[in-house]
């Protein structure tokens, strides 16, 4: 029964889903909304799960002294100065000038941007150890990349100006490349995907897959 | 950390300390000293490459060195550059400029703070287009920093003269519903009422109690909608759910990375404009007249990019020279035997 009762579930919740998106009338329709709502409930349940198996790991890691522990120390830290100064101050914790808005705007939210910008210093060091023109389809992504690269900043066409092109046609290049060649080569990857995602779905719903009920 | 690494992010504290308090006034580079700057870096440049093509591969701290560069130093220039107009920008603008005083538009906040330096500029500009033509705004947000992102955008828009001098009021001319967990569920939910996903608002207020949306009941009574993102839940799930079922006329605002998979739902017409990245948003900044941060940084994005392109063009010099004299030693031993 461990195993049958979750495939139920999930062969009656996704047969309904498909036949609400087609018929979206009563019973359908108020149905939709119930699920919905136990989504949405399970949803936050799920994010409470999620802070408390950080604080959980984390907890181990400190207390078996495993490598870089003393990152945890700050996670737990942080966590806890962070929840107990939001519920103090209670609805208004958003409010410029209370506590929280500070940590948002002068802690986290740099930390957060200091670790996206890292991208573009490994973006540039992968760029140049590894995007080579091997042959002639890695010469062709090169081309495009250039292409792309200048034709999204303004200087591209102030580089085509000097280079005795007429104004804005790199940036008009840069726009064909991304309307023409990008758009058919994400059509056929969506459609793959499309097709990927009924197929797994299809057989989870069936019970054909069931990796996802974990090992016995 | 080995002791060098050490004592070199000690250096690189006391400079930025020394740089913030020793500095009575933010640095500004004369137009003529940015170009000296530009052609020195240029210079560097090509003794780099001229080094690579004898033999002398750099590494990659110095790759990050010049990306370094190219990203701080542009900050303090004073270069500006004549930004295009891309289509796709237009489109935003042109059916924003298209509806009429009043009308209702949604703006679904799906980033956080990461991805605030690309999408933070579109929100602000966007923000203030709207209102200064009268239209009434709707915040949600399907990421939880979302509805804060809204808030920081919306403080700073209600600064500006023009915006404060029509004293906006809460719950009847913006308003902000706040986060909701769910993802795509949310989305169908709102297709069929509004109410169901969010009985109140950010502050705790009642959905009936404010003015702008008491009478809002589902997608068929917003007038446009504007989509910020930077990945899951974002744009996809709104065509998907919002734009394909429920026929909402919607435009996004994307990270740069995830720019090139709209353009296929961009040409079937289930999005009414995008902006990719701080170019799109610098863009629109332009369409807007409404000149911002995204402007001032794209001389930033500029450099970077340029510098990226050259340390390509300067692998490749090394991969094909490095080839040449591989198999030129090869034929040699080769002629040996």
């Amino acid at each position: 029964m461990r195993r049958e009762i979750p495939l139920l579930i999930t062969a009656i919740v996704g047969i309904f889903f498909v036949l609400q998106y087609f018929i979206p009338h009563p019973p359908f329709n108020r149905l939709n909304g119930w699920f919905s709502d136990w989504f949405s409930i399970i949803g936050a349940c799920a994010i409470w799960l999620g802070a408390l198996n950080l604080i959980r790991i984390s907890a181990d890691k400190i207390y078996r002294k495993r490598s870089d522990w003393g990152f945890s120390v700050v996670i737990i830290l942080s966590f806890l100065l962070i929840v107990v100064i939001g519920f103090k101050e209670g609805r208004d914790f958003r409010n410029p000038g209370s506590g929280f808005d500070w940590l948002y705007n002068f802690i986290y939210t740099p930390l957060s941007a200091t670790m996206f910008a890292l991208l573009a210093f490994f973006v540039a060091s992968a760029s140049y150890r590894a995007f080579r023109a091997r042959n002639l389809e890695a010469s062709l992504l090169l081309v495009a990349a250039f292409l792309v690269m200048l034709g999204r900043v303004p200087v591209g066409d102030a580089i085509g100006v000097s280079l005795g092109l007429p104004e804005t046609n790199i940036s008009k290049v840069a726009v064909w490349i991304m309307n023409t060649i990008n758009t058919a080569g994400q059509r056929a990857i969506l459609i793959g995907i499309a097709l990927g995602v009924v197929s797994t779905s299809l057989r989870i719903i069936l019970g054909i897959e069931r990796s996802y009920l974990g090992s016995e | 950390m080995t002791r060098g690494e050490l004592m070199a992010y000690l250096v690189i504290v006391a400079v930025v300390l020394l740089l913030a308090f020793a500095v009575p006034k933010p640095i500004s580079f004369s137009t003529t000293v940015s170009y000296i700057i530009v052609g020195f870096i240029a210079l560097v440049l090509l003794i780099i490459f001229v080094r690579t093509i004898q033999g002398n591969m750099v590494g990659r701290r110095i790759v990050f060195l010049f990306v370094g560069m190219a990203v701080i130093l542009p900050l303090f220039m004073t270069i500006s550059q004549p930004i295009p107009l891309s289509p796709e920008v237009k489109q935003v603008y042109d059916a924003v400029v298209a509806l009429k005083p009043g009308s209702k538009v949604l703006v679904s906040f799906d980033y956080d703070p990461p991805s605030a330096p690309e999408l933070q500029p579109m929100a602000e500009t966007f923000f203030r287009l709207c209102l200064s033509r009268d239209l009434k705004i709707v915040i949600m947000g399907l990421w939880p920093q979302g509805p804060q992102q809204a808030e920081i955008a919306m403080r700073k828009t209600l600064e500006y003269p023009e915006i404060a001098s029509k004293n906006l009021r809460y719950g009847i001319d913006y308003v902000n519903l706040g986060f909701q967990t769910g993802n795509e569920f949310v989305i169908q939910r709102m297709g069929g009422d509004f109410k169901s996903m969010f009985p109140t608002d950010l502050n705790g207020t009642a959905y009936d109690s404010l003015p702008l949306v008491r009478n809002v009941r589902n997608f068929s009574n917003i007038d446009y909608a504007f989509h910020l993102s930077a990945g899951y839940p974002g744009t996809v799930e709104w065509v998907q759910v919002a734009v394909d079922r429920y026929g909402l006329k919607m435009g996004a605002g994307n990270t740069a990375v995830q720019t090139t998979q709209m353009y296929p739902y961009l040409r079937a017409r289930q999005l009414v404009g995008l902006l990719g990245g701080l170019n799109g948003a610098a863009e629109f900044e332009r369409a807007a007249d409404m000149i911002g941060k995204a402007t001032k940084f794209m001389v930033s994005q500029s450099f970077s990019h340029i510098i990226v392109i050259a340390f390509i063009i300067i692998g490749n010099a090394a991969f094909f020279l490095g080839d040449k004299s591989r198999k030129r030693k090869q034929e040699a031993a080769g002629g040996g035997h």
